[in-house]
């Protein structure tokens, strides 16, 4: 493997990642992580689309016209977002009816409209498709991380089965409800943060501003 | 920023290529969008009649997650019942019947005058097709189709009535488009709980069911017909209210529930 691609593909992972670093597609990981399944299908569905979306806007990069560049790339990823919707529908009707919008509202997902603007309308194909897998492997990534936590300890069960005994069937583990609702995936995603950011420290942002500090003299 | 001619595809800003690509874009992705709607289309109305009939047996109670949908359904017994009698239409055959489609072909419908129409269902089918659960031969639940508008979209569910004709026993939406995490409190197992056991006609014949704004309250007289909306989704509640007062009421399954109040049921 070139480094090239090496890079396209692992470097979103954690370097480079999207929700992580860049804080995007935040919106979904709060809504489809209440349990792992969804999520999965969620992560599948993302990268499809963020590989064919980068790998289609890559192949017409010479022949689009920078006024109506970003219409053009909205009008594939819609496409594809569809295509892929209406496939849930039919294969996976389930978890379709479960993921209800979120599978369309991959279209307003600032990762995929991010990698085609950023990287897709100024690398080759096969580089670009590659990097729309990375990312989608890195959003992944935190989307079943979230998931994980939430799914075992809001309800003791990984993709519906028991892991810890619940307390309300004779085992020892009282779920926290907590975990089931929004806010706690944004406390999950936080503690992400904090830990990649401790691991890796050169993605901390430098502080936009400083309180400065004033004398009791310069104040009066 | 970069300078605007470095930016790739600068240099091919001229309107006929604009306008060139423009097109060629727009076809090529309507066709994908267009072609993937058509050919998954079998396997989506396969899925939505599924779930149609899981809808079906679970207010019917015998919903069972392990067992096969269609051999359940067998146990039901679906019949076509003239609305505005009231009366079993059994010259119609149950099996080949399709609600939606009767209900737009001018001939086996009729227009809802509109003062009665609170649901906004527009036409709906002379005939309609009821489901029948029996227990020892004896009718146990009368499940009835039901549809009208929400907040913003039609509902398409079931009501489920005890073999009086009076009491709910439960009530399912499988169709709607409802606001979700707000309206769609309504396919919600814990809400769906409240309707069971409330009555639909009170001892005069008088139509009571519906659900209320908030919580129903401990001193309401009609406790027993009053079902607790959601705040923040009370139009969708209201569409609710509509639905039943359509469906129960004279235009809808009124003459048939008379009937099986009554006692005539075969």
């Amino acid at each position: 493997m070139s480094s090239d691609t090496k890079r396209a593909l692992l470097k979103p992972i954690v370097d480079d990642n999207p929700v992580t670093l860049h804080v995007l597609g935040i919106c979904s990981a709060l809504a489809v992580t209440t349990s792992l399944l969804p999520s999965l299908y969620m992560c599948v569905a993302l990268t499809v689309v963020a590989a064919l979306s980068n790998a289609a806007v890559s192949a017409i990069r010479h022949i689009l016209p920078s006024s109506i560049r970003i219409i053009v790339q909205m009008t594939i990823i819609a496409s594809l977002v569809i295509v892929v919707d209406e496939s849930l529908k039919a294969f996976a009707f389930e978890t379709s009816r479960e993921l209800s919008v979120f599978v369309g509202l991959i279209i307003t997902n600032c990762i995929v409209l991010g990698r085609t603007e950023s990287f897709a309308s100024k690398n080759p194909v096969g580089l670009s498709f590659l990097d729309g897998i990375g990312n989608g492997l890195g959003y992944s990534t935190i989307l079943i991380l979230v998931a994980t936590s939430r799914e075992l300890l809001g309800a003791g069960t990984l993709l519906g089965y028991t892991i810890f005994p619940n307390a309300a069937d004779g085992g020892w583990y009282k779920p926290n409800g907590m975990m089931l609702l929004p806010p706690s995936a944004f406390f999950v995603i936080g503690l992400i943060i904090w830990a990649v950011r401790t691991w890796k420290a050169e993605q901390v942002e430098k502080p936009e501003f400083q309180i400065h500090e004033v004398h009791r003299t310069e104040a009066l | 920023m970069p300078d605007p001619s470095q930016v790739p595809g600068a240099k091919t800003d001229t309107v006929a290529r604009t306008l060139l690509v423009a097109l060629f874009v727009s076809l090529l992705c309507s066709s994908l969008v267009a072609s993937a709607a058509i050919l998954l289309k079998p396997r989506q109305v396969e899925n939505a009649i599924v779930e149609m009939r899981r809808n079906i047996l679970e207010v019917a109670g015998l919903w069972a997650p392990e067992a096969q949908v269609d051999e359940l359904f067998r146990s039901i017994e679906p019949r076509v019942v003239e609305l505005a009698t009231g009366a079993y239409a059994d010259d119609i055959g149950p099996e080949a019947y399709d609600l939606v489609e009767a209900a737009k072909d001018p001939a086996q419908s009729v227009e809802i005058p509109s003062e009665l129409d609170v649901a906004k269902v527009g036409r709906r089918a002379k005939h309609a097709l009821v489901y029948l659960v029996r227990r020892d031969g004896e009718i146990s639940r009368i499940i009835l189709p039901i549809s009208g508008y929400g907040l913003w979209s039609t509902l398409y569910g079931f009501l489920a009535l005890e073999a009086d004709g009076n009491t709910v026993s439960d009530i399912t939406f499988y169709a709607h488009g409802e606001t979700p995490g707000l309206g769609d409190f309504i396919v919600k197992p814990a809400w769906r709980e409240l309707w069971r056991g409330k009555r639909a006609f009170d001892d005069s014949g008088v139509l009571e069911l519906r659900v209320v704004k908030g919580r129903v309250s401990a001193d309401d007289p009609l406790a027993d017909y009053h079902v607790d909306g959601v705040s923040g989704a009370t139009l969708t509640g209201n569409g609710v209210s509509n639905i039943i007062k359509y469906w129960l009421g004279d235009h809808g399954y009124g003459p048939f529930l008379q009937n099986i109040q009554a006692g005539e049921s075969p």
